[in-house]
């Protein structure tokens, strides 16, 4: 029972996070019908952006509340900025060409990010050495929240950290913030109205590519959040952690139905505690292989995901 | 066919001038070169076969393509080359060729839409009132995913959003297709209503019968270029126009 109970707990602090990441494939999806490949690397950058700040803010400063919340919202407006730049200066050039060509081009940025943050690039500013790309080697991330044991069961059973508790309310925090974007606001609003077809949106007067800016923008800024709460959890941070974490985000979404934000929540839900009760009951070497398998499964099923609705067109 | 005027057109204040627009989609040119007006409170109804190009002219006009040459004016500004969500500011408003509803959101989430340019709130709120006056099914229907209204009750629904951004004038793309001759009139019986409130509307119609029943002016286009003109009473008496769009 006990070890149910802890693998339930893990399943669910993992869910979280590959929610976070899905929501923005699901939402850029939604209003481009483009697969963003360089989703998770986006986050991996607001990963280093983050472990940038907390080294700037010192080792004393760490475990404090306020420099935690800056470490936060600077990696999430550093992503938001990235995913700004790179929606404007390499999808939307292509909107008008086939998705294809927008899948290869991010295919393409997801290369360069997680390659080009492999690089080691120094500069010396006024005699201070400055890091630009930090290098291929595996870095410790600092250590944001300070474990301590929030709750323990049985005889050390089952410990839950301070830690897990505290992502978990984030995560969830992020999720009813963007509950309410969507559905209560009018940029929500546009948002759903682009996401079901620009030219219409467009005649009535929505903004089409401001909307489809800010939701980058969005997506990016929670896949920052979420990869924060990923290097705070693993401890250890390089430039291709973004691969892995995407791609599962990626399966996550096509799960809960793409394009669905509670889809998307659902599908990493789901997968995180698929994966961590397959690896706790038998051999952490089948994660991938179930996540991957999961989604075959899933796919054989229901094609269109669990939340996926299949078009009914009335003429 | 040269090109004739038949009747006299009242006079009016212009609201919307179109000259001499060019429209080509790659290497094919779709507009040859159309000049048009419409005038405060006017229908105005633009006639021809298929692939005539109607529906590439209103697309100029409300910003969804770019003319490749000519100007547009509306209300004495110059609006070509702007982007359609910057003309229904400007009072513009176009319910497009196949309706273009948002399937998955209530007729409520749909109107609501037609407005998103609107702050005035009690004004949203009366013209809402006002469009399920017109349409009273979409008041019954209002909490309903628009995919599942009728096509009729679905152009109503295109028709009535359009009309919640308040706009000066309304461009239509066949109101009429698909639909039982009934709910044709009821639609057209409306929108004589609408016109007769002040909005001005240029319609683009395959029925030619019907648009020139309504229209006060008509254009006919021909392949990219106009050809006659003149009011709906004297082209439904013209023995040309009986002959080429009327079937008779």
């Amino acid at each position: 029972m006990y070890e149910f109970i802890q693998h339930l707990i893990n399943g669910l602090a993992v869910g979280t996070i590959y929610a976070l990441v899905a929501l923005g494939y699901t939402m850029v999806y939604g209003v481009l019908k483009l697969i963003n490949f360089a989703h998770g690397d986006v986050m991996m950058v607001g990963v280093y952006v983050g472990y940038a700040v907390a080294f700037l803010l010192g080792r004393e400063a760490m475990g404090g509340l306020g420099a935690a919340l800056l470490v936060f919202a600077v990696s999430m407006a550093a992503c938001a900025l990235l995913g700004f730049v790179i929606e404007r200066f390499a999808y939307r050039p292509l909107r008008d060409k086939s998705r294809l060509t927008a899948l290869i081009t991010a295919i393409g940025i997801s290369f360069a990010l997680s390659y080009g943050f492999q690089l080691d690039f120094k500069v010396t500013v006024g005699g201070a050495e400055v890091t630009v790309l930090p290098g291929a080697a595996a870095r410790r991330f600092p250590e944001l929240i300070r474990p301590q044991e929030w709750l323990v069961l049985g005889d050390n059973d089952v410990i839950i950290w301070n830690w897990q508790v505290i992502s978990f309310g984030i995560a969830l925090a992020l999720l009813a913030g963007l509950q309410v974007l969507v559905y209560r606001t009018r940029f929500g609003k546009a948002m759903r109205a682009v996401s079901h077809d620009h030219k219409v949106a467009a005649l009535l007067g929505i903004p089409v590519d401001t909307v489809i800016a800010v939701t980058f923008m969005l997506g990016s800024a929670l896949a920052a959040g979420a990869g924060i709460l990923y290097a705070i959890k693993d401890k250890t941070i390089q430039p291709l952690m973004g691969v892995m974490v995407g791609l599962k985000a990626f399966v996550a979404a096509v799960i809960g139905g793409i394009g669905n934000l509670p889809g998307a929540v659902v599908g990493g839900l789901l997968l995180g505690l698929c994966e961590e009760f397959i690896v706790g009951y038998t051999a952490s070497s089948w994660r991938d292989a179930v996540a991957f398998g999961f989604l075959i499964v899933v796919l054989l099923f229901r094609p269109e995901g669990l939340f996926g609705r299949v078009q009914a067109e009335k003429v | 066919m040269p090109e004739t005027r038949l009747g006299e057109r009242a006079p009016r204040e212009v609201l919307l001038d179109v000259k001499d627009l060019k429209v080509s989609y790659g290497a094919i040119t779709a507009l040859k070169g159309v000049t048009l007006s419409v005038g405060k409170g006017e229908i105005v109804a633009l006639i021809g076969a298929n692939g005539a190009g109607k529906t590439s002219t209103l697309r100029a006009v409300s910003g969804m393509l770019k003319p490749a040459a000519g100007d547009i004016t509306l209300k004495g500004e110059r609006v070509a080359g702007l982007k359609a969500h910057q003309l229904v500011p400007r009072g513009l408003a176009h319910a497009p060729e196949g309706r273009g509803i948002f399937p998955n959101l209530t007729v409520l989430e749909n109107l609501e839409l037609g407005a998103y340019l609107r702050r005035d709130k009690p004004g949203i709120a009366a013209d809402l009132k006002r469009c399920f006056g017109l349409f009273p099914i979409l008041e019954q229907r209002q909490a309903q995913p628009a995919g599942t209204l009728s096509g009729g009750e679905q152009q109503m629904l295109a028709i009535s959003r359009a009309l919640m951004s308040k706009p000066k004038l309304l461009l239509l793309d066949e109101p009429s297709l698909g639909l039982a001759p009934q709910v044709t009139q009821t639609i057209f019986r409306i929108l004589r209503e609408v016109n007769g409130e002040g909005v001005s509307i240029l319609l683009v119609e395959q029925n030619a019968h019907l648009a020139l029943e309504l229209a006060h002016w008509a254009y006919v286009l021909e392949t990219g270029e106009l050809g006659m003109e003149g009011t709906g009473k004297a082209l439904l008496a013209s023995e040309e126009i009986r002959k080429a769009y009327l079937g008779e």
